[in-house]
């Protein structure tokens, strides 16, 4: 808490106030002043390796996409084969209403487990449960899609917005349980350890004060996963199924944005292909802009 | 330090029924206390009675099972795995490791104040006194607002927050911080309140903040005060404990205990031999 002094660090002295002629005389200064810079030009390569995908793919969207991005193609339902013009309105309210439902059903399961996994259990439970989200993490998205198609779908005798949303939130379960514990983690017991010895119950505690104090983690984590599923096409394609039309309700095929994205990129019109890209550009700018709502809670967090 | 002791509303911390709550009958009886972490035993036997509102001083060296012996009187080892404890703990006669006691009721009789300053982060200064109480159901509003103004006075800390109650917890210096810490544990008004080397990480004038506050407040409750730092319980404690690898060495007043010990362990730790 109060900050010590550490004497035996030696101050570093900026150029100008040090006795330059001293430094600059030993060899070592110049051989550990190249390595630093080589080292200080390797990262920012490598920083640029990373950020230039994600320029490019703008670039690429905008310029093949962007033409196609009407306020038609927001508010219009898809025109028939043949006709040029129509929109993904409904694939774009569809992507939502998926995403929205399966983060309802994922959040509770998850930080509820993510709990489970920190605070009660003991240990080898505690890391079977780990095991198991981590396993689950790596389970490919298609297999949400059967698993779902098995269980409900054919069940229900009807392709539904309700089987994509639960094939999206089997894939968001391990992501939040995950990012919930790591958060919680973070969380240092001496504010456990504060509340239990003011007489508050367990439960109290980990609502009240853990709970609240990785709040913002905890919601970077859903928003995150939420980013995530709402690219995935595997799960959707026998789940949700797509839908030219406004869905009237959850138990009827419904409309997302990358399925329509892949049906009209996969098709013979060229109308089609311009639209895809613009769907393409819609999708990247709502996972764009869900991360920066990411970053601005991450921010909030040490103000 | 003025305001709380002038101040009307300062509260008599509750008594058990029956028994005479002035410095006869002792805060804890302990019998027999020892606590294994896994199969190392860390306490062998502690056999003390800790007397009621005064202070008593924990000395002892690193390790010696000073903290272990406080969260006994909690029941806070409970929480740590492996954890076991044998022996009988009274306080004012309730025998508290019973299997009938809520830990929970204990906990709202014995309070604990720790080594780190420990504010919750997301609850305002105001919050942070008063989630003891909210949280064990209070909801008068007027209650509330009583017991808030009475806990900071008495942590010594209300003339510097008044104006600003609603300011987060974790703004206010690290011995604001800490008198927080105590007016928290003091909301709910306990009969014991533990502070577990509660100086250690706070600069001189914090400490000497704390300490007056120690003997202010052990004047109404009682104390128990584990500290590595000899001087802190010279200046703070009426009586002192010396604590050595697990055992109880020593017990006395502390001027006693430190002009004139009586065990040879006792002088070899205070003139600096070992620890």
């Amino acid at each position: 808490m109060s900050p010590q002094p550490n004497p035996s660090h030696p101050k570093p002295h900026s150029q100008k106030e040090a006795s330059n002629e001293e430094r600059a005389d030993s060899r070592h200064f110049w051989i550990r002043k190249v390595v630093d810079r080589f080292f200080q030009i390797l990262s920012i390569l490598a920083a640029i390796v990373v950020i230039s995908p994600l320029l490019l793919v703008f670039v690429f969207l905008l310029s093949s996409g962007g033409s196609s991005l009407t306020w038609d193609f927001l508010t219009q339902l898809p025109k028939p084969v043949g006709e040029t013009g129509g929109g993904m309105a409904n694939a774009i309210v569809g992507s939502c209403i998926l995403v929205s439902l399966a983060t309802l059903v994922s959040t509770p399961v998850g930080v509820l487990g993510g709990i489970c996994v920190c605070e009660y259990g003991d240990a080898r439970l505690r890391a079977a449960i780990r095991f198991t989200a981590d396993v689950l993490n790596g389970v490919p998205s298609i297999i949400w899609g059967i698993v779902v198609y098995s269980w409900v779908v054919l069940r229900m005798k009807t392709f539904s917005g309700l089987a994509g949303g639960l094939a999206l939130s089997f894939i968001m379960i391990p992501l939040i349980l995950r990012t919930t514990e790591d958060v919680i983690r973070l969380v240092p017991s001496a504010y456990r350890e504060a509340g239990l010895a003011l007489g508050l119950r367990r439960g109290q505690v980990i609502l009240h004060i853990i709970l609240a104090t990785a709040r913002r983690g905890v919601l970077t984590g859903v928003l995150l996963a939420a980013a995530r599923v709402a690219g995935e096409t595997a799960p959707l394609l026998f789940t949700a199924f797509g839908n030219r039309v406004w869905a009237a309700h959850l138990q009827e095929p419904m409309a997302a944005l990358p399925l329509q994205i892949f049906t009209y990129a996969i098709s013979p019109y060229p109308d089609w292909h311009r639209q895809a890209w613009a769907g393409a550009l819609v999708l990247l700018a709502l996972v764009f802009f869900m991360s920066i709502v990411v970053r601005a809670l991450a921010k909030g967090k040490s103000q | 330090m003025s305001a709380s002791a002038s101040d009307p509303k300062r509260a008599v911390p509750a008594s058990s029924e029956g028994a005479d709550p002035q410095k006869q009958s002792p805060a804890f009886q302990i019998e027999d206390l020892h606590v294994w972490f896994g199969s190392r035993a860390v306490l062998h036997g502690i056999s003390l009675n800790i007397p009621s509102h005064q202070v008593t001083g924990i000395i002892g060296p690193s390790g010696c099972g000073k903290s272990t012996f406080l969260r006994a009187l909690n029941r806070m080892h409970e929480f740590t795995p492996g954890a076991r404890v044998q022996g009988r703990i009274r306080l004012f006669g309730d025998d508290i490791y019973e299997s009938s006691g809520d830990p929970i009721l204990l906990r709202r009789r014995v309070g604990m104040v720790f080594q780190k300053s420990n504010p919750f982060p997301t609850m305002s200064i105001q919050e942070n006194v008063l989630i003891g109480l909210r949280l064990a159901g209070t909801r008068n509003r007027e209650l509330l607002e009583e017991r808030l103004e009475e806990a900071l006075r008495m942590a010594a800390l209300w003339s510097e927050v008044k104006d600003r109650l609603h300011a987060p917890g974790t703004e206010l210096s690290g011995g604001q911080q800490q008198r927080l810490c105590i007016a928290r544990a003091l909301a709910v008004r306990p009969e014991v309140l533990l502070m577990d080397e509660p100086c250690s990480a706070l600069d001189p004038i914090a400490t000497a903040q704390i300490e007056s506050l120690i003997r202010d407040l052990g004047q109404r409750y009682s104390i128990v005060l584990a500290t590595h730092n000899l001087q802190e319980a010279g200046r703070t404690a009426d009586r002192t404990a010396f604590f050595l690898e697990g055992r109880l060495i020593e017990f006395g007043s502390t001027k006693k205990l430190f002009t004139n010990p009586s065990q040879k362990q006792t002088e070899d730790y205070l003139t600096g031999r070992f620890g």
